[in-house]
């Protein structure tokens, strides 16, 4: 293990620096759920109207993307420059935050560094109540989804408003987002129709589930929000080192309405989301809405960078938040999580997820890449973390690593939080005992094949039938809806020394079907 | 190499891959001193425990590397993946890069059966002779983990009196995942039960793949539902020859069987 670290060099406290990055602190933010993830799945796996929903939305935006990345014959060199780009950034990770700094800086910016995500809600709450405002209009964002920082804004009396569709339906519906790039995937038009209705002020009660009057009944309720706000929260999709730049790409054009209607833009942002150079944005701009979207460009892609005077926000801040990502950074197996770009395409070719939804992996990153991602932002205290559970959650049909646009490797992460959550053990488990008798018995011969002497009872359980239909726990989870082939008579290193690996009698001429 | 689950639970399958392979002429090594692979191990995250497993396959095997034989060969994608994308990382992570080393030299060596027959032996007309509907299950390592593409289809497609059917989102995983299926057995059984209907939707009698591990689910779940589809293992049907016995007679475990299981020697 490396042990890179990133600096932060705008903030100091002697009593808090012990020399080691640190994972995100427990208690605080959404990288977390309370159960594990298989009692979590079971419910979400019952419940048929959400079964439907993702397998429908997640179907469609798969062949969408696969359209749009099929189109273009550099697909590959693409995806291999955007793991080049953050691979080099996750390299010089130091350096470029402090170039970042100075050139928004330079610009008439404001950078604040957080450490965790209490941290970063403090400083956004302070910076809005020192703006006066009670109020914010918010760009779609994961980081602030991470931080929870509406639910602290609220602690302050300050209300922050979700602008994007999906993240106002979920927000309306007192729901949690279950997508990175879809929050809402799990609902459909006709639960949104229903929580408008419910929650919506001076909504039309005739209100039908078209899509087009879902939107236009959003937009109204949202103009009146632009049109006042004073403060805009917004994340970032990208931050340029070498002129300081900020991007957001969206869809709507309600990202647009905030990054330039209201007097104080306050971004906040994950360390990892940079890159070196204006001119990296070709790669990703180009990967991105494909992976994301399925869309050859997404509609809206702004860009600022530091303050322009009497044009958008005169005051803009940039929080850089770590919440753990120097402890991932410090793993150099596992930092090439940090090169995800939030794109969501493996949540939608998971057939985990499809299955399970967003809510049962607990924290805001589902999906494949959440779950490396948040146990590794965490860390991973013991069996009973529900994050230890989080690695186990595929698989590992390597669906992801193949549509990953930064070709991020993401069953070889899950193997390796997998070892992670075994040696977070403070005692051997029942799996950990089971396991290591296991490698004992596998790794020599003799033992071996005395071991497979247990197979006569696999023989006599399942009888004249052929088949066992029945065991105990843990097997049981498999017998519940698979049966076991009764073993063979003679196992095939029996028939070597037997025969010679030349059939007998019985076996000639029956094509190897023993 | 004939795996663990090969050696122990499906036999078949290694009988059929050394009958196949002495068909077409080479010689037939079985290192009696092979166990298993480790791969249950690393992919339920126990890469220590893992390391005696590595460094005996790589003790038993290791005779390829020096042209001893030319080529491991096993019935598995899933196996022959652990041994040529896992083995060296799990050393590596164990401080043993000499162990390492001497696993990357086994696994440059080592093929999953679809890949030494068409690309190290040139050859998809093995001579086979199957008379029965079948579709092709693309199981998840074999297919992007060792990128076997085609392979077994074209095999396939040379067998006499086959019929092949397109299974429907063939390539999305059938939710077996080693230990994942018991871990999380509600999952794997959703994931289960779409790959059944995909299988059902195709009328063939028979399902095939390259993985005795993946055939075992979608065949403990054929079978539990008696749906009458029976799982079959790529080399049993390459194996196949105008001689053989009509597969109702022999049977597969997974699917319908209505004989006792000692009749099935």
């Amino acid at each position: 293990m490396s042990t890179t670290h990133l600096g932060m060099p705008a903030v100091r406290d002697d009593s808090r620096d012990t020399g080691l990055p640190t994972h995100s602190p427990a208690g605080q933010g959404n990288l977390r759920g309370a159960t594990s993830f298989p009692k979590a799945a079971q419910a979400k796996l019952a419940d048929t109207q959400l079964r439907r929903n993702l397998g429908k939305a997640t179907g469609i935006i798969r062949g969408k993307r696969a359209g749009v990345v099929g189109e273009l014959d550099d697909w590959e060199e693409l995806r291999l420059a955007g793991s080049a780009i953050k691979a080099d950034v996750m390299a010089r990770l130091p350096e470029l935050l402090e170039q970042l700094e100075a050139n928004v800086t330079a610009r008439g910016g404001h950078v604040h560094w957080a450490r965790d995500a209490d941290e970063a809600n403090r400083i956004v709450a302070d910076l809005v109540r020192a703006t006066g405002a009670d109020e914010v209009v918010k760009v779609k964002s994961m980081a602030t989804q991470e931080t929870g920082l509406n639910e602290a804004l609220a602690e302050q009396g300050i209300a922050a408003w979700e602008t994007d569709l999906a993240e106002l339906i979920v927000q309306l519906g007192h729901d949690a987002p279950s997508h990175i790039l879809v929050p809402a995937i799990h609902r459909n038009r006709s639960e949104i129709r229903e929580i408008f209705l419910r929650e919506m002020p001076n909504v039309d009660p005739a209100l039908s589930d078209e899509p087009r009057e879902l939107a236009m009944a959003a937009r109204a309720h949202l103009r009146r929000k632009f049109l006042t706000a004073k403060v805009a929260v917004s994340g970032a999709n990208f931050a340029v080192a070498d002129t300081g730049t900020l991007s957001v790409v969206e869809s709507e054009g309600n990202g647009r309405m905030c990054l330039t209607l209201p007097d104080t833009l306050i971004t906040l942002m994950g360390v990892e989301k940079l890159v070196p150079t204006f001119s990296d944005l070709e790669v990703f701009l180009q990967l991105l809405p494909r992976s994301s979207t399925g869309e050859r460009m997404n509609p809206y892609t702004s860009t600022w960078t530091g303050v322009t005077p009497g044009d958008g926000p005169q005051e803009f801040h940039l929080v850089l938040l770590d919440n753990g990502r120097s402890a991932v950074l410090a793993d150099e197996d596992g930092r090439s999580a940090l090169h995800c770009i939030r794109c969501s395409a493996c949540l939608n070719v998971c057939p985990v997820y499809e299955r399970v939804g967003g809510h049962a992996y607990g924290s805001v990153y589902p999906g494949p890449i959440g779950a490396v991602l948040s146990p590794m932002l965490t860390g991973i205290s013991g069996p009973d973390d529900p994050n230890a559970s989080l690695p186990y959650a595929s698989s590992l049909c390597g669906a992801c690593f193949d549509a990953c646009p930064v070709r991020i490797d993401i069953p070889n992460l899950l193997v390796q939080q997998r070892a992670a959550s075994v040696e977070s053990h403070p005692r051997p488990t029942a799996q950990d005992l089971a396991l290591k008798a296991a490698a004992v018995a596998m790794s020599s011969p003799g033992r071996f094949t005395a071991a497979e002497k247990g197979l006569a009872l696999g023989r006599l359980v399942a009888g004249r039938k052929g088949r066992i239909s029945s065991l105990p726990w843990p097997m049981s989870h498999w017998t519940d809806s698979r049966d076991v082939p009764a073993p063979p008579a003679e196992t095939a290193r029996q028939w070597w020394a037997r025969t010679g690996g030349h059939e007998d009698g019985n076996d000639d001429g029956q094509g190897g079907r023993s | 190499m004939a795996t663990c689950l090969g050696d122990a639970m499906f036999p078949q399958a290694v009988k059929a891959t050394v009958k196949l392979l002495r068909r077409l002429g080479h010689e037939v090594v079985f290192p009696e001193g092979q166990t298993c692979c480790g791969q249950m191990h690393v992919n339920t995250g126990y890469l220590r425990e893992a390391v005696p497993l590595v460094r005996h396959h790589v003790d038993v095997f290791e005779p390829v590397a020096h042209g001893e034989w030319d080529a491991v060969v096993a019935p598995s994608g899933s196996c022959t993946g652990c041994v040529r994308h896992q083995h060296a990382m799990v050393a590596r992570r164990a401080g043993d890069d000499a162990l390492a080393e001497r696993a990357e030299a086994v696994a440059g060596r080592t093929y999953e059966l679809s890949e030494l027959l068409v690309d190290v032996l040139g050859v998809t007309d093995v001579g086979a002779y199957y008379p029965h509907r079948v579709t092709y299950h693309p199981t998840c390592h074999s297919l992007r983990m060792l990128r076997v593409a085609d392979k077994p289809l074209q095999l396939l497609r040379e067998v006499r009196g086959l019929e092949l059917v397109e299974l429907p989102d063939a390539e999305v995983c059938c939710g077996f995942g080693g230990t994942f299926a018991v871990k999380n057995g509600e999952t794997s059984t959703a994931m289960l039960a779409d790959k059944m209907r995909n299988v059902l939707d195709t009328r063939a009698e028979v399902c095939t793949a390259g993985d005795s591990s993946c055939l075992m689910h979608i065949g403990g779940g054929l079978g539990r539902l008696r749906t009458g589809v029976r799982t079959v293992h790529l080399a049993e049907i390459l194996a196949s020859t105008e001689a053989t016995q009509t597969p109702a007679a022999a049977g597969s475990p997974g699917g319908v069987r209505d004989e006792p299981a000692e009749t099935q020697q």
